[in-house]
């Protein structure tokens, strides 16, 4: 399970639907809606829904330091300081762990613990976890914000690792009917966004 | 019952409905509802029942009205299959007709549906080995009639309890009536459940008639049945012209016609009531065997002379000599004829040999069709009902049960005589004297309402009049239902059977009259004749 070469960073923040992460390296955050997975007691897998970047002290923002710089990358390189007073953080939402051999498609008993490593999940294991489709409900009815770009991203992530991507993708539009009931407009934006 | 779970027939789940507006089922959505078709039979696998059930509709529905008010993106396929699996569904509407009871699913355990399944009991289609169950296998009692419309199993007509009752067969012209016809009076004779009396009008049944082109000849029943068959001619020449010699030849002499036999020639010969009843005063006042020959015989003044005698107009009296002057051309009439005829009908059928009376050049003479058939089937009656009396005390003396079948029988039947005539009594009660009848009529709308709802199986081919298909379903379960199912059969080979001796209604396509049903009922070619006389001599002489 350990495999440090997808180490990104650690747990600073846990509760029992969602964690918040550090990233090791400035900007080096998992992109939107990929799967992540912590270590801990209750390895817990999550999905990323939020990026921030801000500075070490909350209460002292970064000042501009540009004005004389031709380039972005020159800001960084004549103020190497800098990857040290700021730091990326990703959100994830919970929505499973592991137990055993087993992925469970349920909440963690506990939520992982602080300091907890977190590594990006390769494709391996976006296919073991996407035998199954209960994470959608729990994504779903998690109220994070942006929730159908979230989906969409993940989807899409999942879905490119599959052998019968048409079928995963039929069978991914009867779950979002059943966690949105009725809402076939729903449905058919989000499978649109995959699929664009 | 859980053996159907998984089966490849499965196609939905009962999601409501009520016994009397039929049940609701929910197709899956892997099921093709274009494969599906009204009239076809589907078994719902209930807690302890299954139910034998018919397709009555199919409609379309969609899980939420913004589907349909605001279509998805179809060119999308992924979206548009998951609309098409989850977003829309189809329900069929089926009647329960039958519950099998249990495991045991044996044709005694077949009822009629008394409940309904409960939500969400499984559905298949019908099976095989359903259809046997319901309908029964090949066997002794059940002679192999047709297919249904959709699967390739063979429905079979109970001939026991076809028999007990009077029947009907209808349908248009050239829908196949003289076809099924045919087909059943040779399961009579191959099954040995009856024996049959046939008025042949158009020498069908005898001894050869037309294919359905029209354009060749199938075997009649004397070819088939041979020895067990005899052929009664009215018309000799016909016969010699065809090739065939009959057994019998029947003459029917001016004694034996009565006045009821005039009164059932009333449509046909156009005559008023008042002439038509005068025939019973004639009869009366020359005396029965006299009457009819002495009247045609009188001269313009002897008839005034007799209208006063006798008190009845004389126009009327002199229009009912004009037409009953048209009968004497007829050449099987004779001036004075015993019960021989009748005799040696009644021998035939104490033996059991199917008796096929063929009108020959009379084929369009429906005077003369009416009047022989009357007149002989009115002597019949007779002694039908004394043996049958005589019975009461002596069991041996039982009469043999008798199928008597009439074409164009609205003319026998028709509401205003129908209750005067001999068909119209043995329509309605004869069954006790062990005769029915075999209606077969292109326009049931002209039999009387009383003696429609009498019969107890009718077998329709296709009709489109409004009052033919209602004068059918009269005093039939359900009928709204059926009428759909009559007006969209095919023109050709199929029918919608139902009453006493199908277990529930359903349509057939009618097995094929050709080589092969001529070798399943039982003929051997003449040309490898030792095992027809061997049958003969069986015949003859008895099976020791």
């Amino acid at each position: 399970m350990e495999n440090k070469d997808n180490r990104i960073g650690e747990v600073v923040e846990a509760t029992t639907t969602s964690f918040i992460s550090q990233c090791y390296k400035l900007y080096n955050s998992p992109h939107l809606g990929s799967l992540i997975k912590t270590g801990g007691p209750y390895p817990t897998y999550g999905i990323v829904y939020n990026i921030i970047t801000q500075g070490i002290d909350p209460s002292r923002k970064p000042v501009v330091r540009g004005i004389n710089s031709s380039s972005e990358e020159e800001v960084y390189r004549l103020n190497p300081q800098l990857e040290h007073l700021l730091r990326t953080d990703f959100y994830s939402v919970s929505i499973g762990y592991i137990q055993g051999d087993n992925i469970i498609y349920h909440l963690p008993p506990a939520p992982p613990p602080i300091y907890s490593f977190v590594q990006k999940c390769d494709g391996l294991d976006l296919i073991n976890f996407s035998s199954r489709l209960e994470f959608i409900k729990i994504l779903c009815s998690s109220g994070i914000p942006a929730l159908d770009e979230v989906i969409s991203a993940f989807i899409r992530n999942l879905a490119d690792s599959q052998q019968d991507k048409e079928n995963f993708l039929i069978n991914v539009g009867k779950e979002l009917i059943y966690a949105f009931p009725g809402d076939f407009r729903k449905m058919e934006s989000i499978l649109q966004k995959v699929l664009s | 019952m859980s053996d159907y779970i998984n089966q490849s027939n499965y196609i939905g789940r009962v999601i409501g409905g009520s016994i009397n507006r039929g049940i609701d089922i929910r197709l899956d959505s892997n099921t093709n509802v274009e494969e599906l078709a009204v009239g076809r039979f589907v078994v719902i696998d209930g807690i302890t029942h299954k139910f034998f059930a018919q397709i009555t509709d199919i409609t379309l529905h969609a899980s939420n009205q913004s589907l349909i008010d605001l279509p998805p993106d179809f060119s999308n396929q992924i979206v548009s299959s998951v609309v098409s699996k989850i977003g829309v569904f189809s329900v069929i509407e089926v009647v329960p007709y039958l519950t099998l009871d249990g495991a045991l699913a044996t044709s005694e355990g077949v009822k009629p549906a008394k409940t309904v399944p409960p939500h969400f009991a499984r559905t298949y289609l019908a099976s095989e080995e359903d259809y046997q169950t319901v309908f029964g296998g090949n066997d002794n009692d059940h002679f192999w009639l047709g297919s249904p419309l959709d699967l390739e199993t063979n429905i079979h007509l109970n001939l026991d309890r076809f028999v007990e009752r009077s029947n009907g067969i209808f349908g248009k012209s050239g829908t196949g009536k003289t076809f099924l016809t045919r087909l059943i009076l040779a399961g009579i004779v191959q099954k040995q459940k009856a024996v049959n009396l046939v008025f042949d009008m158009q020498s069908e049944y005898g001894w050869a008639g037309y294919n359905e082109t029209g354009s060749g000849s199938v075997k009649g029943l004397k070819q088939l049945f041979s020895s067990n068959v005899a052929l009664f001619s009215m018309d000799e020449e016909h016969s010699k012209r065809r090739n065939v010699t009959p057994d019998y030849l029947v003459k029917v002499g001016y004694n034996q016609i009565e006045p009821e036999d005039i009164v059932m020639l009333r449509d046909t010969l156009n005559l008023s009531d008042v002439a038509a009843d005068a025939s019973y005063t004639l009869a009366l006042h020359y005396g029965q065997d006299r009457w009819f020959k002495t009247f045609t015989s009188l001269d313009g003044s002897q008839l005034r002379e007799l209208a006063q005698t006798i008190g009845v107009n004389d126009r009327a009296l002199s229009t009912l000599r004009t037409r009953l002057m048209r009968l004497e051309r007829f050449h099987f009439l004779t001036d004075q004829e015993s019960d021989h005829a009748v005799d040696s009908i009644l021998q035939h059928i104490d033996k059991g040999i199917h008796v096929v009376l063929e009108f020959g050049r009379y084929q369009h003479e429906f005077a003369a069709y009416i009047l022989v058939a009357n007149l002989i089937t009115r002597r019949i009656h007779q002694r039908y009902s004394r043996r049958k009396e005589e019975a009461m005390v002596d069991e041996s003396a039982e009469p043999k049960q008798l199928v008597i079948t009439i074409e164009e029988a609205h003319r026998f039947l028709t509401p205003g005589i129908s209750s005067q005539t001999i068909f119209g009594t043995i329509a309605r009660e004869m069954r006790k004297y062990n005769v029915t009848l075999l209606i077969v009529d292109q326009r049931p709308s002209g039999i009387d309402d009383e003696i429609m709802s009498q019969l107890g199986t009718k077998l329709s081919c296709l009709l489109d009049n409004d009052n033919d298909v209602s004068a059918v379903m009269s005093g039939v379960s359900g009928s709204n239902k059926l009428r759909t199912v009559i007006s969209k059969l095919d023109s050709k080979q199929q029918a919608l059977i139902f009453g006493h001796a199908m277990p529930m209604p359903i349509a057939v396509k009618i097995r094929n009259y050709d080589e092969e049903a001529y070798r399943s009922l039982g003929l051997i070619e003449r040309n490898g004749s030792d095992y027809e006389l061997d049958r003969d001599a069986k015949d003859l002489f008895g099976s020791h």
